[in-house]
């Protein structure tokens, strides 16, 4: 690849392409990091803890050594509206003799003990990799455990070695499927609610985002039964089979259980976001569309409209400010870069760059047909590739995760967290003003101006903002 | 509505409800970027970099590079030796640093790589070295794993190349925030003596904004540097957990005499520090650190009516424990509650020798403590709950029982992922103390003024 800098590694150049530039809009990805790389990607067992975490009610038990288990302690900022033991962080704390006999036994103690203390109805037993080497049977101690208390213990099988987080969203939604199975003929398949009731999918209330989203269906006359997963119970997730539609947000990590929950129990699933104000009207429309009923669709065009109104003036104030700033995305997955494309767009903030840690190679296709020509488009990037396509193009923002974060401001370049560490809502229509203010409060902050006297640098913002 | 725990104490033995430690590799990728030009290397599957990474990256609000050998299913069947080899590859081609710290992960170590074998037949370019430690996480905590990269250094690096030993101390500064490191740095420097400390993430970890990202930033102890540790006449090795052991294998190694200390906090370990300086290399005290000195006394008389009494419950690394305690019974504070997640005998010493500080110290002080090792939160929390305490300090986990127990709360330790500044701010040293006198006095204060009836609310205190 001609375009390529001379220290981006060979192996990579087919994971980085440029809008435009090359014929083929083909991109390498889901493929294994390169060992020796710094790798931005995370393992199996993330994927499947950051599904998994929001169920309030469950115990998360992490058997393996204590890091699996620490680095994960509360970090994912999904909020509940009950119960707080989902913050709590239990662990096996695999010690040496465990390794070498088996941590078997160990596991059946701390479910016990867990389960006498918590009271709680589910325990999520994760595998981390060592466990995966030294042949725990988790299915047979779960099941054992199950029966003796009476409750559902599901092993998930996050051993971190056999994929990446992608493959730990699919051990998620698998222990998932196995929480809602129905376990008596209580509940039929097909037995659906005559109310207009969805899942929502793949909102794990940061911020408390699915709440708003839920509201705005309530006010369209659609009831949410349960959210996977974000602020939900046990019992809840338990009903989904009752539901008419699943709706899917983050399609990353829940697009293997909508197919499952259409397979086993004839629900039909859509996709939508609710980053934005263009794909959040577009989402709600959709979902009226789906049920035919037109009270509803005229709900939701009072509400596009109302909301819209509400926001208009604040959103154009920003636009103003914000206007032909440039930015660069490098989020986990490949819809919710898509997404922030279009949401930058109605900024008026052009996307120069846009990289994703596990995106598909259909939100590849996509991601290349909406970018603007010029576009860096690439997968799994390492920092240096960042620092380099950010300076190249002059990036003002980077929306990214944690690591990124100082990256970022040791080049002058403004940040937005568009992961667990976000502090506000970015979800519907409030949630785009919100997103917009952050936007602003970071490009267009007093401490470029001092940044910038060190040298270098892009420097957001200023000095029209 | 956090509050999880219940007060009476059973007792568990299945693991831990909310830890007070974490693993090796953490504390060897952070003992790793404290050698100049160094990149480290987790020698695993891809997620325990990323965890490690973030959760530094989360203390220090600092980018932090590290490669793995991104372990997949084959790996872990066949070993990890062909990823390695890439890896080093890969890493010299790409990234070139002068140093490669490999540490291994639970992962590599239960399929049981052996990395100095593999290390010896991989292509290591000209001039460039590959140092490695073994880190499994089923041992000890982070603090170990900071403890055997450093050894890992002493290891690979330290030579004994001189007749005779150089007038040069060796510093072993444990697992502390570079602003720590800086201080330590300034008081040997103030003593006149010269010194080679090692690891020193102090200007990697607390870099300045540049308008560039420097993948290897300026600072870091430098390889000659610790080449030359093997001629030195002395190390000092503050903090038995962090440092002990690799002061001691550089004894064994280049006989350089070890001695450890404690991690110079609070007035009587900052003096220990400095008085042991003193009499190795028959210098004075010079007046400006005698001045710092009189003038932490001078603010601990100010303030100590504010300590009197206290009860309070501290939690961390068993290092910046000892030291805390000692001087928080200076300020005359009761440490009723002492608790670390490390293992107290991790490193192959007496059972319990943290036990049996802390418990020396409070019975200096004629009082009586809960004082535990290999302990998790769950179980500080209802100890709290059984005997309040007026203060609780730790990293930031101590948040939720700060909040459950609604008792004023002093960060201190690592991590701390909801506050900033702490990585350049000493507490070591005595103007480390006059901070945490600061800082504990604030929280006190501060709640005294919370709670103070309108007609009890001081304007001098
Ligand atoms: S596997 Fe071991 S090294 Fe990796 S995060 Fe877990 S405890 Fe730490
Ligand atoms: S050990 Fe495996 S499961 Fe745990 S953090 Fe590392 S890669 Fe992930």
């Amino acid at each position: 690849m001609s375009t390529a800098a001379p220290n981006v590694i060979e192996e990579r150049e087919s994971s980085i392409l440029v809008k435009g530039r090359q014929r083929k809009s083909h991109l390498k990805c889901d493929a294994d990091s390169i060992a020796g790389c710094v790798s931005q990607r995370a393992c199996v067992y993330c994927g499947a803890r950051v599904v998994l975490n929001p169920v309030t009610d469950a115990i998360h038990l992490v058997h393996g050594p204590i890091g699996c288990a620490s680095y994960t302690w509360d970090i994912r900022g999904s909020l509940s509206s009950g119960s707080e033991l989902y913050r709590n962080s239990f662990s096996t704390d695999l010690k040496e003799n465990d390794i070498i006999f088996g941590g078997e036994k160990k596991l059946a103690r701390a479910i016990d003990e867990l389960v006498e203390k918590y009271k709680a109805p589910v325990v999520f037993v994760y595998a981390t990799c060592v466990v995966g080497v030294i042949g725990d049977d988790l299915e047979a101690v779960c099941k054992k455990a199950a029966q003796k208390h009476g409750i559902q213990v599901i092993p998930v099988q996050s051993s971190g070695f056999i994929g990446n987080k992608s493959a730990g969203y699919q051990a998620a939604c698998d222990a998932l499927l196995r929480l809602i199975e129905p376990r008596s003929a209580a509940c039929p398949p097909g037995n659906k609610h005559e109310v207009k009731s969805i899942n929502y999918l793949g909102d794990f209330n940061l911020a408390g985002e699915a709440w708003i989203i839920t509201e705005y269906l309530r006010q369209i006359g659609v009831e949410v039964n349960t959210v996977f997963t974000g602020d939900s119970k046990c019992s809840n997730l338990q009903k989904a089979p009752e539901a008419s539609l699943n709706i899917i947000q983050c399609a990353g990590s829940m697009f293997y259980l909508a197919q499952q929950l259409e397979e086993l129990y004839g629900i039909p699933y859509m996709r939508v976001s609710f980053l934005g104000l263009e794909d959040t009207s577009a989402s709600l429309r959709s979902i009226a569309a789906f049920f035919k009923d037109l009270q509803m669709k005229r709900l939701a065009e009072e509400l596009i409209q109302r909301e819209t109104a509400a926001v208009k003036s604040q959103m154009e104030g920003y636009r103003e400010k914000l206007k032909h700033k440039k930015a660069a995305i490098y989020v986990g997955g490949g819809f919710k870069a898509i997404s922030l494309i279009k949401q930058f767009r109605e900024l008026g903030i052009d996307v120069v760059m846009v990289g994703t840690q596990t995106g598909r190679e259909e939100d590849y296709q996509t991601l290349h047909d909406i970018a603007d020509d010029g576009t860096v488009i690439l997968d799994d990037a390492n920092p240096s590739e960042l620092e380099r396509f950010m300076t190249e193009k002059g990036a003002h923002l980077l929306v990214g995760g944690v690591k990124e974060r100082p990256l970022a401001y040791k080049l002058g370049v403004a940040f937005i967290d568009h992961n667990h560490d976000r502090k506000h809502p970015l979800s519907g229509y409030v949630g785009a003003v919100n997103f917009a203010r952050e936007v602003h409060a970071t490009v267009c902050s007093p401490v470029w101006k001092y940044a910038r006297g060190t040298g270098g640098g892009n420097y957001a913002g200023l000095p029209q903002c | 509505m956090l509050d999880c725990t219940p007060k009476e104490v059973i007792k568990r033995s299945g693991g831990l409800i909310n830890p007070a430690k974490t693993c090796q590799p953490i504390g060897a990728m952070y003992a790793a970027l404290g050698i100049h030009n160094c990149l480290p290397h987790s020698h695993g599957s891809q997620g325990c970099c990323a965890y490690h990474r973030s959760h530094l990256t989360r203390h220090f609000r600092e980018p932090v590079m590290a490669t793995t050998s991104s372990f997949t299913e084959g790996a872990s069947v066949f070993g990890g030796g062909a990823n390695l080899k890439t890896a080093i590859k890969n890493v010299f081609d790409i990234y070139n640093p002068d140093v490669m710290a490999v540490h291994t992960t639970c992962l590599s170590e239960t399929i049981g790589d052996d990395i100095s074998t593999i290390i010896k037949s991989a292509e290591v370019p000209e001039g460039k070295v590959v140092i490695h430690a073994n880190t499994p996480s089923y041992q000890g905590s982070h603090i170990t794993g900071f403890s055997n990269m450093v050894k890992g250094m002493v290891e690979y690096l330290a030579r004994a190349d001189t007749d005779g030993k150089k007038e040069q101390v060796n510093i072993i500064p444990g697992f502390v925030d570079p602003g720590d490191m800086r201080e330590i740095k300034r008081l040997v420097g103030k003593m006149g003596i010269k010194f080679i400390m090692f690891p020193d993430t102090s200007g990697v970890m607390d870099s300045p904004m540049t308008g560039k990202f420097d993948m290897f930033p300026a600072g870091g102890a430098q390889v000659e540097d610790i080449r030359d540790a093997g001629n030195s006449s002395l190390t000092m090795a503050l903090g038995y957990y962090a440092s002990s052991t690799p002061a001691n294998l550089l004894e064994r190694n280049c006989r350089v005499p070890a001695i450890t200390l404690k991690t110079p906090i609070g007035i009587k370990a900052t003096d220990d520090f400095l008085m042991t300086l003193r009499s190795k290399f028959t210098l004075e005290i010079p007046y400006e650190l005698e001045e710092e000195r009189g003038q932490l006394v001078d603010v601990m008389t100010d303030t100590h009516h504010h300590f009197y009494d206290k009860k309070v419950a501290i939690f961390g690394d068993p290092d910046i424990l000892t030291g805390l305690t000692e001087f928080v019974l200076s300020l005359g504070m009761q440490p009723v509650h002492v608790l670390t997640g490390t293992p107290s005998g991790t490193l192959g010493g007496p059972q319990g020798i943290f036990e049996k500080e802390i418990n020396e110290m409070l019975a200096a002080a004629r009082l009586e403590g809960r004082v535990k090792a290999a302990g998790d939160l769950f179980e500080l929390h209802q100890w709290i709950k059984n005997e309040p305490v007026d203060l609780l300090m730790g990293n930031t986990y101590g948040k939720y029982i700060a909040r459950a127990e609604d008792i004023p709360f002093v960060r201190v330790g690592f991590p701390i992922l909801d506050r900033s500044t702490h990585p350049y701010l000493p507490i070591v040293g005595y103007r480390g103390a006059l901070r945490l006198v600061e800082m504990i006095s604030n929280a006190l204060l501060d709640r005294q003024d919370r709670d103070a009836a309108d007609e009890d609310l001081e304007l001098v205190m």
